[in-house]
């Protein structure tokens, strides 16, 4: 029998799901080790210290050489990767459920005996200088780089975890070894783990790995610094900042301004918000900027939720020549919303079930689990989040939506960065009505 | 190790294979179409790609954007175009199969009554946008054009890439996307994966009712067949670009996915510049500080494949100096082959590699789409346990040879990037290539 084709499908009832009990598939084991340190804490003179110290904890540790550890890795079949972002410094780790005592091991060696070589600290810090010069010509790295610096003027998250040329060319060895002292402690480490083991199992590996761990005397330098506790940034008084790249066919953009830290109250609020706004395909910004005037290949907003306050952004690449027309309607959007142009139920009703229905598919593998978990460690969330977060989603009526944009979209706050073709677009940048465009140079 | 599977084939001729895997309350529904790139022709390149955009414009049945019904049942979706096929899919919660598989079916089988000339207009537009997004406006975005462009005569489905030409794509015209989608876009050209939270004989049956309907269609035209061409010297191009520090590119014909060598050359990537201890990172990056970055790669296409190494110079260092130490690891492969403990390492990362591409059923490289390439590409969706089958058969003395008859220095394209007015730093006596 065909099908019917003059409706869409109804569909079934809703899966039950509930996290994270789910089943013995993965077969593949993940760790993660979260420590809750990361760029906010590099210190005021030296951007970039959290990351070379965690980018060096791989570099040689316990009796293995840089080589041997990723001889190691290798070996194992093992994937894994450190990252540092603004508020936590992050080891990631998946092997084979076969490997994993190994694995473990290695991760322990990396947070409490790094080896801290000359030869690699030199080496890592060369590559990173020379990434910052390859960086200079790529359009979305210096479109975060110019918002953040604009926006968090005096503030820890006013830079890039990757730090600055300045930064990386004066520091020195000893400067990471006292990071490391300070910053890494049994205390303030969470391990997650996640596989094809008992819970009693995968304690009693942690046992034996980091259970003799003793915590370091602090240096005089103190406790790492939390972004939480960071006085707010001044607002930056421009409205219009350019960073010019000549010739460049297209226009970089970051429309936004400082929004709100992980526990705001009105987070769930503000997760609907932005699905509506521009947080997936169907949405009004790339709707808009994308379907409606193929300016893009795609525009989205985020709210970046962090220990402080995080960054609201909209981010979209256009064509040089439209490049007014579509700040233009990117600022009417964020404005219409908070009135004008309320959420409607329909677009409501499309976010919640996207980020309600949708949830699932977040927890298929190992790594998905960990970073789920590490959530909770980061932001001390409560440990029925996950269990609660349909629920919460639910409750998001129209008005919450709305009152949460006027609440946290702010028009008079909101500073346009464009990285693009100065000769090409001051002509017609007054058209925007917001002031003299701010020069920015990003040598 | 596999991936469990049942095929049928309806009425029409269209494919379906079927995977349960019930860990997570999703079910992926994947779509191949077995046309891309390759199957355009100078004048008319871009067009397999930008007709996979208008895919998402709606169909007679539901004349509105793709996305909405499917974001709003929970779903995540994509599509992506390559130069041998291209592939469509969404991840839905268990509840929302029937709507997956009725939206697939519509674009199927109903997509041109619903085309028009504002569509088409609109989303040529944000193509032509994605090329400037990650071509025109992105380091080293040209450099992938100059190399299919030397490696291919003009007249070789692969001598352009799949975002196509500008010009091409301003000329195309609304009448070419009908023939296209005649010609290409039917149940006989097609394969239907899925896996996840559904019963097998349920999935068979819903495939029926959705797609069976649908007219099968004609087998396409063959893809021209024209001779790859071998490169018979080292042919050494060169790129002025606005970059900071030089980059070379070196890349060799090799054998098709899937025939013999291909995993040899597969693991010869990750041997030469995979990871720190992998040959040419210790050389260039660790020992020498030529680079700062190292990378290889076995493009393994249907027709043929490239096997590539790119190296970005460190601030006042030359491509000729990286050239050299890379031909040299090159030359002592071929000569002496690798060590013991790297063919290890390389084998033990490949079987791990395929372990963890069992954990999502979902997305590109998912266990649907790996059951559409296999189904495609070799007619065998239980071809897994052969594939890493090649790589268990990879040892030393095959590693040495295929290093020894595929990756010679004479035989290969040699393209310099360099930053505008640095042409010294490029490698000696390389030719300007245009490209745009």
């Amino acid at each position: 029998m065909p099908a019917d084709r003059s409706r869409l499908p109804a569909l079934g009832p809703e899966p039950t799901f509930t996290f994270p009990d789910l089943g013995k598939h993965t077969l593949p084991n993940g760790f993660l080790l979260l420590l809750p340190v990361g760029a906010a804490a590099d210190p005021v003179d030296r951007p970039g210290l959290a990351a070379v110290t965690g980018d060096l904890l791989d570099e040689g540790c316990g009796d293995r050489s840089a080589i041997d550890v990723h001889d190691v890795l290798g070996r194992m079949g093992a994937q894994f990767d450190t990252e540092v972002g603004a508020d936590a410094t992050i080891l990631n780790m998946t092997t084979l459920s076969r490997a994993k005592e190994r694995g473990l091991e290695l991760l322990g060696d990396m947070v409490m005996r790094p080896r801290f070589e000359q030869k690699e600290f030199d080496r890592v810090r060369e590559l990173r200088l020379n990434r910052l010069v390859q960086l200079r010509d790529m359009p979305p790295s210096v479109a975060d780089r110019a918002f953040a610096q604009l926006i968090y003027q005096g503030h820890p998250y006013g830079h890039l975890a990757i730090g600055t040329e300045g930064s990386l060319r004066a520091l020195t060895l000893k400067e990471v070894v006292g990071f490391h002292r300070r910053a890494y402690s049994p205390s303030r480490l969470t391990l997650i783990a996640v596989g094809d083991a008992s819970h009693e199992a995968l304690g009693e590996m942690a046992r034996r790995v980091f259970g003799d761990w003793l915590p370091g005397a602090t240096e005089s330098g103190g406790e790492p610094f939390d972004a939480a506790l960071a006085p707010p940034p001044r607002v930056p008084t421009e409205r219009l900042a350019l960073v010019h790249r000549a010739g460049a066919a297209q226009s970089e953009l970051r429309i936004g301004h400082v929004a709100t830290s992980r526990n705001t109250p009105d987070y769930h609020a503000l997760l609907v918000l932005n699905m509506v706004l521009g947080g997936q395909f169907v949405s009004r910004i790339n709707l808009k900027l994308r379907e409606e005037r193929g300016y893009t290949y795609g525009a989205r907003t985020s709210f970046d939720f962090r220990r402080g306050p995080g960054p609201f952004a909209l981010q979209v690449s256009v064509q040089t020549e439209v490049t007014v027309e579509a700040v233009a309607e990117a600022l009417g959007e964020l404005r219409a919303i908070r009135g004008d142009r309320p959420v409607l139920p329909h677009e409501l009703a499309l976010a919640r079930a996207a980020l309600t229905r949708g949830y699932p598919r977040s927890f298929e593998t190992a790594e998905q689990i960990t970073r789920a978990v590490a959530q909770l460690a980061l932001y001390e969330l409560p440990d029925d989040y996950f269990s609660q977060f349909v629920a919460r989603v639910a409750t998001v009526d129209a008005e919450a939506v709305t009152r949460a944009a006027e609440k946290y979209l702010d028009p008079s706050r909101i500073l346009t960065v464009i990285v693009g073709d100065r000769e090409r677009l001051s002509p017609s940048l007054p058209r925007l009505e917001l002031g003299a465009a701010s020069e920015v140079s990003m040598a | 190790m596999q991936i469990p599977y049942t095929k049928r084939t309806l009425g029409n001729g269209l494919e379906v294979v079927v995977h349960e895997d019930h860990a997570v309350p999703i079910v992926a529904v994947n779509v191949w179409y077995h046309v891309g790139s390759k199957n355009e022709r100078p004048g008319r390149t871009g067009f397999a790609h930008l007709f996979e955009h208008l895919m998402f414009e709606g169909s007679q049945h539901h004349d509105r954007g793709y996305f909405h019904p499917l974001q709003e049942a929970g779903a995540s979706l994509n599509g992506s175009t390559n130069a041998d096929r291209t592939n469509y899919w969404e991840v839905v919660p268990t509840n929302a199969i029937e709507l997956a598989l009725w939206m697939e079916s519509d674009r199927m089988g109903y997509l041109l009554p619903a085309l028009t000339d504002a569509k088409f207009n609109n989303q040529r537009e944000v193509v032509l946008n994605e090329r400037r997004q990650n071509y025109e406006n992105r380091p080293y975005g040209f450099a992938a054009m100059a190399i299919v462009g030397a490696l291919y005569p003009a007249e070789h489905p692969y001598h352009w890439l799949t975002i196509g030409a500008a010009d091409d794509l301003r000329a195309a015209a609304i009448e070419d996307v009908r023939a296209f989608f005649q010609t290409y876009y039917h149940p006989r050209n097609a394969s239907l994966a899925l896996a996840g939270d559904i019963d097998t004989d349920r999935a068979l049956h819903l495939a029926e009712t959705y797609f069976d309907e649908i007219a099968g269609g004609h087998e396409p035209p063959p893809v021209a067949c024209v001779e790859t061409g071998a490169i018979e010297a080292d042919t050494k191009l060169l790129l002025e670009d606005r970059v900071e520090l030089p980059r070379l590119y070196l890349a060799w014909h090799t054998p098709a996915l899937f025939e013999t060598d291909d995993a040899e050359l597969d693991l010869l990537a990750d041997l030469l510049a995979n990871g720190k201890t992998s040959r040419l990172y210790r050389a260039l990056v660790y020992d020498q500080r030529l680079a700062t970055e190292v990378a290889a790669s076995q493009n393994s296409r249907e027709l043929s494949s490239f096997f590539q190494v790119v190296a970005t110079a460190a601030p006042g260092r030359t491509l000729a100096e990286v050239e050299c130490v890379i031909s040299k690891e090159l030359e002592r492969m071929a000569a002496a082959g690798p060590a013991v403990d790297e063919v290890e390492r390389s084998l033990a990362q490949a079987e791990a590699y395929f372990v963890y591409r069992l954990q999502t059923v979902g997305g590109f490289g998912g266990k649907s789409d790996q059951l559409n390439a296999y189904n495609v590409f070799v007619d065998d969706p239980g071809y897994f346990d052969r594939d890493l089958g090649r790589y268990r058969a990879v040892n030393a003395g095959s590693l040495r040879a295929a290093a020894a008859t595929y990756l010679a220095r004479d035989r290969r394209v040699t393209l310099s990037v360099v930053p505008r007015g640095r042409t010294a730093l490029a490698i000696p006596g390389s030719m300007p290539v245009a490209v745009s």
